[in-house]
């Protein structure tokens, strides 16, 4: 258990530095918020330079440390205070608005990609040379692009020109949101595409991984040994081979999170899907610095609590994760 | 046969032939086809700027210029405006290549920095420079990207490099201090100290030249990462929008509705760039990893048995099964290749 504890401290320490990051960004970079604020709308009248100071939280009310610590404390509060694109909406009003989009969305589609990626990686492992091994190339082409683009390709082929899916939003208009069948089945009718280009895009990171360690493990003495006992071939890869080499590819999961949480962002904005990454478009765009920033630390705490969910897994799945600790 | 070929060299041809033609025929077939995208790409960008049909923001008042497909006179098209798309192209592969560059020196030199000096210092530095780098892996770097140039007043060509920069270091870090501590413990370093020789001559000539392909590696990965991140970044409109990177023409792009309008000429050449860009980025970086180790190589260390590939590590396979295995066309295919005949002599017998 010392392990999870002691990946627990680190996460604790890594969302404190975001954190403080997102405290002392806006007040060391070179140039003034309110200002840029006030220039984007020169009929602003002086007097609202003040309102916009407070709002923006640059108004230095205190000593660093005090005010460091009132942002603490707000942010524990789910307090980030309020949004001055979307002005009187409260940035945490917005935000719960948003989240359970992306997180449904992002979440379903990379535990698919993983899936799938892990066991093609195990069968392109296995035959290597292969057929299937020999598409990796192709892959990794699906891979480089990046996810907004092959976000617009797929939405010009099955939306614009096949019909085949809607031209992006969360669900069709006209539908009140809530728990009824018609308003569930469009959601998923139109999250489908978005779902697909996360799942193609990142499915081939995961396939050659998963190869490239499969390969490694198959050439362990082993897994030979336990071919020259004549085990049946399936026994082979999944119980010998593919179990050792899933915790590489458990420990890359959690690093790589960040990445296609990073894509998946960009690609809702083609989609004008209204999860998260549109409403950090209308952020960037408006100069709406509470919203970013909140939006920054929800995403990294996300990321944070997805890995420390890995990080139990890993232990449930490797004995050797555990022996480790006990032995230490 | 073929599998002491390809492990060592066959010293003949080494000795009448130039090295560098032999190296790049040994070269791994991604690492090849890598490369000569990416060289592809390196040209586009050198000589582009100097062969640009028209200027990329001279924007054509010719109503018939407006969004035009792509003709003799405008090979890629035209935008709203009536700018020309490939010209754009030209410029924007220039602007984003010499980013993903400069992003990728500057940090993979923060990199090597970093990972050489926790590995050395070791103790409490070695402690606190990987946490930093750990931490810094784990939290998703757009988003904060995203706050970092959102809050810096000018939002041009160094500032995007210095932010990527800056965010971009800590695999690099990571990977080459678990390098270092590995070499460290070799005889030559201890060699080394015995000599007496300074810390820095060990690290600038011990220990780095043995981690140049790690390095470049990492400076791959860097700029992959590079051309990703400032894509992105200029199609959300952080840049500077008045200059021609790939991101910026996808940014005008999307934001005059050409994949609505079906100007696919438009907004397909500059992301078919990026990808092209990035497949030949991790074809090369894959062909490396081959490179390096030999278990990883496949058709050149898998040697063919009666038209079967097999490893080295692999069972022999028995020769009566692979043969039933082919299907009508393929057999009769087979007939026809020289493995077929070794089916047919008695075992033992020479061909």
């Amino acid at each position: 258990m010392s392990f999870i504890l002691r990946r627990l401290v680190f996460y604790v320490v890594a969302a404190w530095v975001a954190l403080t990051l997102n405290f002392f960004i806006p007040r060391a970079m070179p140039g003034n918020a309110v200002e840029a604020v006030m220039s984007k709308f020169p009929s602003l009248q002086p007097s609202a330079y003040r309102a916009l100071e407070a709002m923006l939280g640059v108004g230095h009310a205190g000593s660093l440390w005090h005010q460091y610590w009132t942002y603490i404390v707000d942010v524990s509060h789910f307090d980030f205070g309020t949004s001055s694109s979307q002005y009187p909406a409260q940035v945490s009003t917005l935000l719960g608005e948003t989240i359970p989009w992306t997180l449904t969305l992002v979440g379903t589609a990379t535990v698919i990609a993983f899936l799938v990626g892990t066991g093609l990686g195990i069968v392109a492992g296995w035959r290597y040379g292969g057929a299937l091994d020999r598409t990796l190339p192709a892959l990794m082409f699906l891979q480089a692009i990046p996810y907004f683009f092959f976000a617009l390709i797929l939405l010009e082929l099955f939306a614009l020109k096949f019909h085949v899916f809607p031209v992006g939003e969360g669900y069709a208009g006209g539908l009140i949101p809530g728990w009824h069948w018609d308003f569930i089945g469009s959601a998923i009718y139109h999250s489908l595409l978005p779902a697909l280009t996360i799942v193609l895009t990142s499915i081939a990171g995961w396939m050659l991984q998963m190869r490239n360690v499969m390969i490694t493990t198959l050439g362990e003495d082993y897994v030979i040994a336990a071919q020259a006992k004549g085990l049946p071939n399936r026994r082979v890869i999944f119980t010998y081979a593919a179990r050792n080499a899933l915790l590489p590819q458990l420990q890359g999961f959690g690093l790589a999170l960040g990445f296609v949480v990073s894509g998946a962002l960009v690609m809702e904005i083609v989609f004008s899907y209204p999860g998260i990454g549109l409403l950090l478009l209308g952020a960037v765009t408006s100069d709406d610095f509470p919203l970013m920033q909140a939006i920054f630390l929800v995403i990294t705490f996300a990321v944070l609590l997805a890995n420390l969910i890995v990080d139990v897994i890993i232990v449930f799945v490797d004995p050797r994760v555990r022996v480790r600790e006990a032995t230490r | 046969m073929t599998v002491t070929l390809a492990i060592s060299p066959d010293p003949t041809s080494l000795a009448t032939e130039d090295a560098v033609p032999g190296r790049w025929r040994r070269m791994p077939t991604k690492a090849k086809v890598g490369a000569l995208i990416l060289g592809f790409f390196i040209l586009a960008a050198v000589i582009g700027p100097f062969v640009t049909p028209y200027d990329p923001s001279y924007q054509n008042p010719s109503p018939a210029l407006s969004m035009a497909a792509p003709s003799a006179a405008h090979l890629l098209g035209t935008t709203q405006t009536g700018q020309d798309v490939l010209s754009q192209l030209l410029v924007g592969i220039r602007l984003t290549l010499e980013l993903a560059v400069v992003v990728g020196v500057v940090a993979t030199a923060l990199s090597v920095i970093v990972g050489v000096a926790a590995a050395f210092l070791g103790g409490i530095w070695d402690e606190l420079l990987s946490l930093v780098s750990n931490v810094f892996l784990v939290i998703p770097s757009l988003p904060l990207l995203i706050i970092l140039l959102g809050y810096l007043p000018q939002k041009g060509q160094w500032a995007t490099i210095a932010v990527l920069a800056a965010l971009g270091w800590p695999w690099g870090a990571r990977v080459i201090r678990a390098q270092t501590l590995a070499i460290r413990n070799r005889d030559f370093i201890s060699a080394a100290l015995e000599t007496g020789e300074k810390t820095w001559r060990i690290i600038a000539f011990e220990i780095v030249p043995n981690e140049v392909s790690l390095i470049a590696a990492s400076f791959v990965n860097t700029v992959l990462y590079a051309i990703g991140a400032s894509v992105a970044l200029a199609f959300i409109g952080l840049a500077d929008l008045n200059s021609w990177s790939l991101g910026t023409i996808l940014y005008w792009a999307e934001g005059q509705q050409a994949l609505q309008l079906g100007a696919w000429w438009w907004f397909v050449p500059p992301g078919l760039a990026v990808a092209l860009m990035g497949t030949g980025l991790v074809l090369l970086n894959t062909g490396i990893d081959e490179l390096g180790n030999p278990r990883l190589r496949d058709a050149s260390s898998a040697s063919r048995i009666a038209g079967h590939r097999v490893r080295p590590t692999a069972p022999t396979p028995v020769l009566q099964e692979v043969v039933q295995r082919r299907t009508g066309l393929a057999r009769f295919l087979y007939s026809f290749s020289r493995s077929s005949l070794l089916d047919e002599t008695e075992a033992g017998d020479t061909l």
